[in-house]
């Protein structure tokens, strides 16, 4: 009882301390998150019905973000775009995690070695191929497709979490209670796994919302190439492609999807930014 | 009137009261040591001379520095006193310079800010200032850079930093603690030559009672933000009234019992002719590849229940032996035996891990700040065979809290709940949990306050004798090595140069190199008794 109570103080003081730009962030984020929600269930109109007659249509109270060329409504579609934008960055972010954590721990357990070298200089190798000629290589092979924007936006982060995971590893593996633990008789699998990765988290949990809102951008960048999500499925990046031709005709077509990208990784950078500092010791206490 | 004067000085950092009602004062060619242990408030009182204080402090009362009031003062008011009236050296002489600066420049640096000097000028007088210090400009060129100098040497660039200015005042935060004794001596006769030649007033902080007894006119004892006394340092001699100045004279002065072992003809470690060599990196890609000898054909047994000395100062060789001993480094040539068993580098069996294990110097970083204390401590336990189940280990942890003096309760805790001294008493916990038969104790004490190292000191001649431990006891402190061993090993560039009894090397050593060692060691009672 008495710790809970403890607990729950610590908490919120430690909410407390989270910085404004956290929760501007956090709160836009989560538009967002409940607009993909919502969207499963209800849309304002159906996307799949093409109505020629109500087509460029300007904001209004029946469209409050208009129309498209084919008459769709572009709230809905965004709605239900924030599912694929989302949803890509989430799996690729993931498959970043999955792959790239063990990786950096390897190579720091063994750093200096062979295996360190052998991981890291393929990293390098992938780090050299801009993430849309990896897609244009693995479309090129399995064809477009929302899964294979995720495999390429996936295997570009896989890099820069195992960059990011042995940095932090390896002046964690300098510092004495590793010693301690080695006294203990412990290998390096065990201590890269019980002492070394609880003592990173926090950084990549960092690194890991920044990836996020990169993860969106290439999610869209992809889509306007005509590499990620496929018609008739919505996504961010396609509307901005398909609104090209008639931007001087009808601006708010680009305008919206546009805003709705910007925001979003606006958003994602903020939360990164305030998690960052919550989790650095030396800027806590004075951020006043 | 004297040169620094502060009245009724009071600091509230974010509404924690950290000093209280703060009077002192001191004169031109004076030295005012300030003493007191963590936490006392000392460094507080000196950064509030200068107002270089965190943010949210509330600061009270007048500080005056010959004239001037100096709490009145704006920032770039301050500005121009910080460096040219005031000096200021810090403990850390490694973090304290600029690393990518040569020594030249970081010390005309200074110069040139307040006296308006053009950079030839300045270098000059920065030139004429290292010479005084001890750093001619023949040996030690204007063009070196921090990492090219020893700790001892840079923390002589630090003081010529502080007084290129000439400063009236000069304030020493704890400038010797992180040296080693024979350079520490050097540096008090510096400090103390350069008060009387320039007429400087040194304010001098420290928590080493046989340094301020030797090098202050006045003395200052601080607890808790209050003065606790305070008077000509002869009150050291005469006898101190208050009860905590006296405990910490008492502690100062603390000698634990000696376990008098029955000399045991068994050896727990042998070592021999341990060489260990690093290669130095190369300056050119084709130049040939140096190497540098650490440790040098060392060789000595350790017996059991023993508790044995390893002296040395920095850069001897005593933390790669302590590597090796450990199997956590590979060596060139020697073996270790522990125990009858050969302890090699990747390949160290499980029951001489048992046996051996070993406490930090640092207090704060040697836990992993993210698990609790039961889960820190029973980490060894993972070299156990049988597997233990929650219950029995719950009660160990108990068990093990309450011998080195804390309380079962703890074992839930965090380690970034606990003080310094209550820390270490968890790492001597977490390395006696499996009953080893030899701990190595690598400046396990050195960081902490006085009053809590007699403690610790206390406790572990306690345990000793309780669990038949061996303790292989490395320090550059030969007063703590005095007090807690029976043999003594002093260590100088990888070598042993002078080894037996404790008592018998004290009281006649051989070795030159031991008896400067000696003989610069400040010691509190030759100090009181020049005083008497």
């Amino acid at each position: 009882m008495m710790n809970s109570l403890k607990f729950k103080q610590i908490l919120i003081k430690n909410l407390s301390e989270l910085s404004l730009s956290f929760w501007i962030g956090l709160i836009l984020i989560a538009i967002f998150i409940s607009l993909a929600l919502i969207s499963f269930f209800w849309t304002p109109y159906d996307i799949t019905l093409l109505e020629i007659s109500e087509r460029l249509k300007t904001p209004s109270l029946n469209y409050i973000l208009g129309t498209d060329h084919f008459g769709r409504d572009i709230l809905s579609m965004i709605m239900i775009g924030a599912r694929t934008s989302i949803a890509v960055a989430i799996i690729a972010v993931g498959i970043g995690l999955i792959f790239g954590i063990p990786l950096g721990l390897i190579a720091a357990a063994q750093r200096g070695g062979f295996i360190d070298d052998l991981i890291m200089r393929f990293n390098d190798l992938v780090f050299a191929f801009p993430a849309l000629v990896i897609a244009i290589i693995i479309t090129a092979i399995l064809g477009p497709g929302a899964v294979n924007a995720i495999l390429a936006i996936g295997v570009f982060n896989i890099p820069v979490f195992a960059r990011v995971a042995r940095g932090a590893a390896l002046t964690q593996w300098s510092r004495e209670y590793i010693l301690a633990a080695k006294v203990c008789g412990k290998g390096s699998w065990l201590i890269s796994i019980e002492h070394i990765f609880p003592n990173i988290i926090n950084i990549l949990i960092v690194q890991g919302t920044i990836q996020f809102s990169l993860g969106i951008l290439a999610e869209a960048g992809l889509s306007y190439v005509g590499l990620g999500a496929q018609p008739p499925i919505p996504s961010w990046g396609r509307m901005l492609a398909d609104s090209q031709t008639m931007i001087s005709l009808a601006p708010h077509i680009a305008i919206f999807p546009g805003m709705a990208i910007v925001l979003m990784v606006l958003g994602l950078n903020l939360m990164g930014d305030g998690l960052r500092d919550f989790f650095d010791p030396k800027l806590k206490g004075s951020g006043k | 009137m004297s040169l620094i004067k502060v009245e009724n000085l009071s600091l509230k950092i974010n509404n924690n009261k950290i000093l209280n009602d703060i009077n002192f004062e001191t004169n031109a060619g004076k030295i005012l040591g300030i003493i007191g242990e963590s936490g006392s408030g000392k460094s507080m009182t000196a950064n509030s001379i200068v107002q270089l204080l965190p943010k949210g402090s509330e600061i009270s009362g007048r500080i005056f520095l010959e004239n001037q009031d100096l709490l009145r003062f704006n920032e770039n008011q301050m500005c121009k006193i910080r460096g040219a009236q005031i000096g200021f050296i810090f403990q850390e002489p490694m973090t304290a310079l600029n690393p990518l600066k040569n020594i030249g420049d970081q010390v005309a640096e200074g110069i040139a800010l307040h006296y308006n000097y053009d950079h030839s000028k300045s270098l000059k007088l920065a030139s004429e200032t290292l010479d005084r210090v001890g750093l001619p400009q023949k040996q030690f060129s204007l063009s070196r850079f921090p990492f090219e100098l020893s700790g001892g040497q840079r923390q002589r660039v630090v003081i010529a930093m502080a007084i290129a200015t000439k400063p009236q005042l000069l304030i020493a935060d704890e400038p010797s603690t992180a040296l080693d004794v024979t350079t520490q001596s050097k540096l008090l006769k510096l400090l103390k030559r350069l008060v009387i030649e320039d007429k400087i007033g040194l304010l001098m902080i420290t928590h080493d009672l046989a340094v301020i007894a030797e090098m202050a006119d006045d003395i200052i004892i601080m607890k808790n933000g209050n003065i606790v006394e305070c008077g000509a340092t002869s009150i050291l001699a005469k006898g101190l009234k208050n009860p905590y100045s006296k405990s910490l004279f008492d502690a100062s002065n603390y000698r634990p019992k000696i376990n008098q072992i029955q000399k045991s003809e068994k050896p727990l470690l042998v070592i021999n002719n341990i060489t260990k060599e690093y290669e130095i990196k190369q300056k050119g890609f084709f130049s040939k590849k140096k190497h540098f000898k650490a440790v040098k054909n060392v060789s000595f047994q350790i017996f059991e229940g023993e508790n044995v000395g390893l002296v040395g100062e920095s850069g001897c060789g005593k933390s790669t032996l302590t590597r090796a001993i450990l199997g956590l480094d590979h060596v060139n040539d020697g073996t270790v035996v522990l125990d009858g068993d050969i302890i090699v580098y990747g390949q160290v069996k499980r029951n001489s891990r048992k046996k051996l294990q070993v406490v930090f110097q640092d207090p704060y970083g040697s836990f992993n700040p993210r698990h609790q204390v039961k889960k820190i401590i029973t980490e060894p336990l993972y070299l156990l065979d049988l597997k233990m189940n929650k219950s029995d280990i719950q009660d160990l942890v108990a068990e093990i809290l309450l011998s080195v003096g804390l309380k079962p309760e703890d074992s839930d805790k965090f380690i970034h709940e606990f003080s310094g001294g209550q820390r270490q008493r968890i790492a001597i916990a977490r390395s006696l949990i499996i009953k080893p038969k030899l701990i190595i104790l690598d400046e396990a004490v050195s960081a902490l306050d006085v009053s809590v190292r007699a403690q610790i000191l206390d406790l572990l001649s306690k345990l000793s004798k309780e669990y038949n431990l061996s303790y292989l006891f490395i320090s550059h402190d030969l007063s703590l090595v005095k007090s807690i061993t029976n043999r003594v090993f002093v260590m100088k560039d990888g070598e042993i140069v002078e080894s037996g009894e404790t008592l018998e090397i004290f009281n006649q050593p051989k070795h030159e190199y031991t008896k400067s060692l000696i003989s610069s060691t400040p010691n509190l009672n030759s100090a009181i008794k020049k005083l008497m």
